[in-house]
This record gives structure tokens, sequence and C-alpha cells, in this order.
């Protein structure tokens, strides 16, 4: 078994004159203080990139900085996945007995450390160098393809998208620590500028600074008792032009696998952190995941569905769209909004029950997906 | 590498070249020295008719360099090609799934690109 038994978040947005080893220091911190241990606890760490300050070494890097020596200790990078494949991959080395205490750890000044054009080039390399980056896509203009395509087959429109907009900024202006906490309308989104048509402005996550982290240990260190109940990841492809029919994309594969190892089913699930880069990844992963029909999500928020108060809570702080987006500790701010919410410290986000969660990461474009379920145990 | 090497657009000719394997039949647009379906080596190279027909597309607004920007608005598109690829090119802003389009080439940020417009039928 392994428990996430500490998490920590930064605000997301400026943290000006910030270094990535900074952010990546201050969630750490937090983390382990939450876990109630020492940072000398800690004998595993993984940590992700940085675009920033890329390193061939950022683990050892960042225990240096830190302060601490880890028996075990290297970075992943599975784009926006990172945060769920890193917990993924603690959860099996504290299992298998390799570690006691993992530090999972993301951070980058990406919205100060380098111009919005420069972060947008670098993430649009994730695109084939001969045969796509040539053309001059975007990281939007990827997702705007897949958006044209999902909207084509499944009826869904540029409204029913700004409502995951909508959503994720009512739910940011919960949370001190979100980037951006003014309420916005489905006008406002339909609206704002032309990015990647179909996508506008307010259908993409910003760009962020800030850091997360979090502790997987292989028992608990207090009250608070999380548990990995099971998870598991699809890789179907890495570029666009080579993904699968929507009909087989790895969001599937991946949450079949994960119920079967958790022994889970979706109606088990009280609340959901979902991956939400754009406001087409949100939707098609909430249907993808079987949390809505196809081409029924947007109906569902509508009706209230995935708010504080309805029967499936998602992403209570924000989600990338509106708490925001650093990079590899992008969406570990969802696992540490959903570890408050199982623990009963969301406050006024508090929802009534989050005892079994959800969870989902999406890397590349839809072309790295990891599932993961999370139980409170008593 | 047996079969010959074949210039496309990314080398500047004004050609779309595909691989297609003799052992599974497999296409492939990506180059590779194998097939990625069944692993056999060598996979023919053979040049497209540039027909197809559109599968997604994205009007880029928003551009990260200079010299993309000077080119705004431009559209990417995903092209299922005749031949039984897929292929990602730009084409006329207007285009919508499911358009039967032909390739002619086009100079984007100083290089030459596969540009698709509607096929006249």
């Amino acid at each position: 078994m392994s428990f996430i038994t500490g998490v920590g978040l930064t605000s997301y947005g400026k943290h000006e004159g910030s270094s990535s080893l900074d952010l990546m220091s201050k969630a750490a911190a937090l983390a382990i203080a939450d876990a109630g241990l020492k940072r000398a606890d800690i004998d595993g760490v993984l940590c992700g990139y940085s675009t920033v300050s890329p390193h061939i070494m950022l683990a050892t890097v960042f225990a240096e900085h830190f302060g601490i020596r880890p028996t075990y200790a290297h970075a992943v990078q599975v784009g926006g996945a990172t945060g769920l494949a890193m917990t993924m991959l603690a959860h099996h080395l504290v299992e298998a007995g390799v570690v006691r205490h993992v530090l999972v750890v993301g951070g980058e000044n990406r919205l100060t450390g380098q111009s919005r054009d420069a972060s947008m080039l670098a993430l649009a390399q994730v695109g084939h160098p001969d045969y796509e980056v040539p053309l001059g896509p975007t990281i939007p203009a990827y997702y705007g393809l897949v958006a044209s395509r999902y909207m084509h087959e499944y009826g869904v429109t540029q409204q029913d998208l700004a409502e995951f907009a909508v959503l994720m900024r009512a739910h940011a202006c919960m949370h001190p620590g979100a980037q951006f906490r003014e309420p916005i309308t489905v006008a406002d989104v339909m609206a704002s500028k032309p990015v990647a048509l179909p996508l506008k402005l307010l259908d993409c996550c910003p760009v962020s600074d800030g850091g997360a982290a979090f502790v997987v240990s292989r028992e608990p260190t207090g009250e608070a008792r999380v548990r990995v109940r099971g998870c598991a990841q699809a890789h179907t492809h890495q570029h666009v032009t080579a993904m699968p029919h929507l009909s087989e994309l790895g969001a599937e594969i991946a949450i079949a696998r994960a119920k079967q190892s958790a022994g889970v089913a979706i109606s088990d699930v009280r609340y959901a952190a979902v991956y939400d880069s754009f406001t087409i990844t949100l939707a098609m992963l909430l249907e993808d995941l079987g949390l809505a029909k196809r081409g029924e999500a947007a109906a569902r928020v509508r009706a209230g569905h995935f708010g504080r108060d309805g029967e499936m809570p998602l992403n209570t702080h924000g989600g990338l769209l509106s708490y925001g987006h650093c990079g590899a500790g992008g969406a570990m701010a969802h696992l540490v909004e959903t570890h408050l919410q199982m623990t009963g410290r969301a406050g006024n986000r508090q929802v009534r029950d989050a005892s079994i969660a959800l969870l989902h990461g999406d890397g590349g474009v839809l072309s790295s997906h990891v599932s993961m379920f999370l139980e409170r145990v008593r | 590498m047996s079969g010959g090497k074949l210039a496309d657009w990314t080398k500047g000719a004004e050609a779309i070249v595909y691989q297609s394997c003799a052992v599974c039949g497999a296409r492939q647009y990506f180059h590779r020295s194998f097939c990625c379906a069944c692993g056999a080596p060598d996979p023919e190279e053979k040049r497209a008719s540039g027909e197809g027909t559109v599968y997604a597309t994205s009007l880029v607004c928003r551009a990260a360099t200079p010299e993309t920007r000077a080119h705004i608005p431009y559209n990417i598109i995903l092209v299922d090609a005749a031949e039984g690829f897929r292929m990602m090119a730009h084409g006329d802003n207007d285009l919508s799934i499911g358009d039967k389009v032909k390739a002619r080439f086009a100079r984007f940020a100083g290089r030459l690109v596969p540009y698709f417009e509607k096929a006249t039928s």
C-alpha cells in the first residue's frame, strides 16, 4: 500500500524573482511539513522538468539545492501527465520497499522566467520536428485540430466548450491561490481573442509560475489517510498526426486498466480531478473517462453536476484553466486539491463527500495518459 | 538502403512522399528505415497524388515567432490522403472537415510547405 501523507502548493501566477528551484523548494517544504516529517526522512525524490531551466539531472540538482541526500532520485518527463506518472511510480517504489518516503515535486517560473513566445515555442516542440513543426503549429493548434474533429463527430459547440472555462473560473474564485479570480460568462469566452480556432483565449490555460509537491509513503504519518487504490497508464502516440481515432484514445485504455487494478467503478467515484489544459481537453476526458456520456459533458456542467455541491465535484481549485499551469507542477495542484477535499481541509470549497477520487492526467496531444483512484481510509 | 530516397517538401522539393510496406501493406507518413506496423526493413517510398479529404482544421491566430506571425491567420489542417495516410499541412482558411482537397505548395516562414485547396470537381 501507499499513502499520500502530505501535500504542498504555492499560489499560481506571478512569482517575480523566484527560480524553478525556489518554487519547487517552497512546495516541497510545505508537503514535508504537512506530512509531519523532517526533510531527512525523505529517501526518494521524483521531480518534473523546467522549460526555463532545463537540466539533464534536475532531481539531483534539486536535492542538493534543497539540502537532502536521497537514496533514489530522478526526473520524470511525460508532459502534462508528469505529476500523476510520478505519483504512480512513487506508489510502486514504496510498495516494492525501495524507499519509505518519496517526495514528488514540480515547479517552474514559466511566466516570469521567459517570454510567452518562448513558452509557446518550447511547448510546440512536442510536434514532429520534420513533418509538423515547420508548419508553425502551436499547442493550442494541436488541440484546436482535435477540437474541430470532436465537435464535428459529436455535435459539440463552441458555447458548450465555453461552459468548462466558466466552471473552472467559478471554482477558482473560491481559492485565494488561483491566478484568475474574476468571474466570466460564456459570452466572455466567446468574445475572447481567437488563438487557434475553434479555441479562443479563455478556452486556453494560462502560463504560470508555481510549485506543487506531495509525499508518498509506505505507511500513514498522521491522521490524513489517503491511499492510492489503483492506477494505470496508456500511451498511443506522440504526434497529433499519428493520433488514433477518437474512440481509441489512451484515456479510455488507462481508465479501464485503472478500474481493474483498483476494483473501483465510476459509480463509486465521489470527486474528480481531470486534466484541463484546454476546454476541449476537459470535455473529451470527462466523456472518455465515463464521467459523462459522449457529447453530454457540457449539459452536465450546465446542470451543476460538476460544481462543489453537485454530484461529481470537479477541480474545485479552478484547474489549469483558472488556478494556472506551471508545467510539470500544473496538474499536481489537482492532486493537492483532491487531498485537501479528502481530508476535509478545503475550507469554503469543501465538498460533502470525497471518499473516493478519480484523477486523470494527459501529456502531449492526448498522447500519454495516467488514471488514478485515491481512497480515504479511516 | 534499397528502394531509394525521394525528396519531399521537408527537403525543399515540391512533393509529398509516403512509405509503403511490401510485407504488411501498411502506409506511413513519418519516414523511417522500417515499417512501424510490422517492423520489416526498407519500406518503399512513393510519391502521393496530393489528393485527400480534410480530417481536422485549426485556424492559427496567435503565433510564437516573428516569421510565423507574418502569416496569421493561417489554417493548420490534417488531411487523410487518398493513398491511406494522414498528414499535417496548410490550407485555405474556409476549408471544412470532409472537404475533398488537392495539394499545391506555398512558401511559409522561409520554407516550402504543402498547401491544400478545395478540389475542383
